[in-house]
């Protein structure tokens, strides 16, 4: 399988430019914290949030337990409202097909919704080079796209930009409408509004991604808070949907449960502006409404996860919370990671969908601190499973030299627990008198990679086990 | 690549990895089936939040609420026919101009738009329209959305293309969850087939994507009213 674009094995090199970047550092300062605390106030305002979650939880096992046949049952449902179903095995054929469609309908230009399942495989790029002019109309996807930049953020893409630099992107790209203040937020708006407008009453095909696959009605359902994606399926004559199979649920009541969690746990909202359900192409007495429409199910690495260690990651609904929980990502944003999927969750999907090759970085760009965890709204284990790579990486023997040293090192000890405790008693011991009159160290040979960005406290002088057996209890 | 061969293979080899993963024996294999068929006619119900149990009595109350946090504006008619004056009182307001495309539904229909000094148009509405209203399926108290399916009485760009949008929703209509409407709408359709679009509206178009400021309108209405018909 491949994910296009993939950068992570360049993570350590870009997290450092990340942070030595006083721009980046100011516009990611704005997200901490934001999104966090608007989830916090939405899940406090419905007690139930919980049990929705586990309800949530139990709904997505269920289905993934039964893919194969939720996913044949939607298949035929999609037909029945006179829609068609292409399928996927990776990134190659789901491009393919895509660009078929476009080219039966004699496609030039694609207004695009937000997907990441394009992102994943690289449709933009490929479609280009092909003759077909996609457009991305997500407010946040059409800046990046103008700075030809990947999303750095699931919901977000554009959160590392601030006004002047989207201002810049517009006063480059948009001639005709330049009059505006350079960064008067309402001008910024109104201009992309104007721009992109022409670009849904233009394109000939519309592409959107999906939150859902309802299996019993054959609908397809995005989320949106633009209504972006609304007007890229209504306005052109064909509407492609590009779904990952595991977006696939039973029954709209199942899609209800799971949107109760979605909203809140993305931007704390109750319900995003717009959730719509696309059934087919427009009927024959419609006024508006696509000619044809196509779902397009892309593997690309998914099945191969069921019944595997990573499973799980599936249940994945894509909100962003983990990303807006994670300490990591808060400091290095979202392009460190190298792909389409950042943060916890991202540090586990590119690795399990892509190999460890090329990503061994992501699991290890991470203090299991275990945040993303305590927040997914569908409980997916992320530090379980980033420790399941670790563990991977080890046995391949692929950890770096001093890791692997180091580790064996402390093995040997901890298999000797009374060398153990003497070692650590006379380390605990004579560290905490060199740094007792500070409480803690500015450098210290051997602990230069840590002490680099921050102090090093210094023991209290014994070590825990001592205390315990001195029966001292918190 | 030859597309109708690659199409069936693609299908079968997705297929069978799933079933590889999954991990099920050919032994279980019926059961698994009539575990799906069960669940999908079934459609499950989660356990509702307590607060539409609380508001059973007055929906339409926690609906204009909700609404009206989501950034809406809500006004309440006593009688389908005041719908119009409604609409004009709320254009005026705006300083908007009486004008509006109106959808071509037969509830519409019934109301005297002339009684608001409006000049209309019953059709779906065109790129130049500032204002659109649109005859909405149902509502749901939860969340203060609105539920609109689309259809020759009810075009789905009505929601989308216009910077002002309007919908007229009767009381009655108005659900506690989300759930109530899919019933309806699947009673409406006889067959359990959907429209082709089922827009759920909860207050205008917003984005949050420079600077996470919040701004309303970027692709859809900038402005969403709702008028509330009383009687049945």
């Amino acid at each position: 399988m491949t994910l296009h674009r993939l950068a992570s094995a360049r993570f350590e090199e870009k997290a450092a430019d990340a942070l030595a970047d006083p721009v980046l550092q100011g516009n990611l300062a704005r997200l901490k914290g934001n999104f966090l605390r608007r989830r916090e106030r939405a899940r406090a305002s419905l007690p139930e949030f919980d049990a929705l979650r586990d309800a949530a939880v139990e709904i997505k096992s269920h289905t993934l337990d039964h893919l194969d046949l939720y996913l044949e049952a939607f298949e035929d449902a999609v037909r029945a409202c006179g829609g068609q179903v292409h399928w996927a095995r990776d990134d190659t054929e789901a491009r393919g097909q895509v660009l078929e469609i476009c080219r039966a309908a004699g496609a030039r230009t694609v207004a695009k919704g937000k997907t990441m399942v394009a992102e994943e495989i690289g449709l933009n790029p490929f479609l280009e080079a092909h003759g077909v002019e996609p457009v991305e109309t997500d407010l946040g996807e059409y800046i990046v796209q103008l700075a030809q930049e990947p999303p750095s953020h699931i919901i977000a893409p554009a959160i590392h930009k601030n006004r002047r630099q989207v201002a810049a992107l517009f006063n480059a790209r948009h001639e005709d409408l330049a009059d505006r203040a350079a960064d008067d937020l309402d001008g910024l708006l109104a201009d992309a509004r104007a721009v992109l407008r022409r670009t849904f009453l233009q394109a000939d095909v519309g592409i959107t991604g999906a939150n859902f696959l309802i299996a019993e009605t054959g609908q397809t359902a995005i989320v949106t808070n633009e209504g972006n994606g609304d007007l890229t399926q209504l306005l052109p004559r064909v509407h492609i949907v590009l779904a990952g199979i595991e977006k696939v649920v039973p029954t709209l009541e199942d899609a209800a449960c799971i949107l109760r969690v979605l909203a809140r746990s993305a931007t704390g909202q109750e319900m995003s502006s717009y959730t719509t359900f696309s059934a087919g192409p427009r009927r024959p007495d419609d006024p508006d409404g696509p000619d044809a429409f196509h779902v397009v199910l892309v593997d690309n690495g998914r099945a191969a996860l069921l019944g595997s260690p990573t499973a799980e990651i599936l249940r994945c609904i894509r909100c962003g919370c983990c990303l807006n929980a994670c300490p990591v990502y808060g400091k290095v944003g979202g392009h460190a990671y190298g792909s389409a999927y950042p943060g916890p969750v991202g540090a586990v999907l590119t690795p399990a969908l892509a190999g460890l090759d090329e990503t061994r970085h992501l699991p290890n760009a991470s203090t299991l601190c275990g945040r993303c965890e305590e927040v997914c709204p569908m409980r997916i284990p992320i530090p379980k499973m980033l420790r399941h790579f670790r563990e991977e990486e080890a046995k391949a023997g692929r950890a770096p030299a001093a890791a692997r040293r180091g580790l064996a090192l402390w093995a040997f000890l901890a298999r000797r627990p009374r060398l153990y405790r003497r070692l650590t008693g006379l380390a605990a011991g004579a560290l905490g008198a060199l740094g007792r009159r500070r409480g803690r160290f500015a450098r210290l040979p051997g602990a230069g990679a840590w002490t680099r960005d921050r102090d090093l406290a210094a023991p209290q002088g014994t070590t825990f086990q001592t205390r315990w057996s001195r029966g001292e209890r918190p | 690549m030859v597309p109708g061969r690659t199409a069936v293979n693609a299908r079968e080899a997705v297929l069978d990895r799933i079933r590889r993963g999954v991990g099920r024996g050919k032994a279980d294999e019926g059961s698994a089936r009539a575990a799906v068929a069960a669940r999908l006619a079934a459609r499950g119900r989660c356990a509702p939040p307590a607060r539409i149990a609380l508001d059973r009595e007055a929906p339409v109350d926690l609906f204009a609420g909700k609404a009206r946090t989501a950034d809406a504006t809500v006004s309440f008619v006593a009688r389908a026919a005041d719908a119009p004056e409604a609409v004009a009182d709320y254009l005026r307001g705006r300083n908007l101009p009486a004008a509006a495309a109106v959808a071509p539904h037969p509830d519409l229909d019934a109301m005297d738009w002339r009684a608001g000094a409006l000049a209309v148009h019953r059709r779906a509405p065109s790129e130049t329209d500032r204002v659109g209203v649109n005859r909405a399926f149902g509502a749901v108290a939860e969340t203060g959305t609105l539920v609109m399916a689309s259809g020759p009485e009810s075009p789905a760009t009505m929601n989308f293309l216009p910077e002002t949008h309007i919908a007229v929703v009767r009381a009655s209509e108005i659900a506690g969850a989300c759930e109530d409407v899919w019933d309806r709408l699947r009673a409406a359709a006889g067959d359990g087939a959907m429209p082709r679009t089922v827009n759920m509206i909860t207050g205008p178009s917003r984005t949050g994507d420079i600077e996470q400021t919040l701004q309303t309108g970027v692709h859809g209405p900038k402005h969403l009213h709702i008028v509330v018909v009383r009687e049945d």
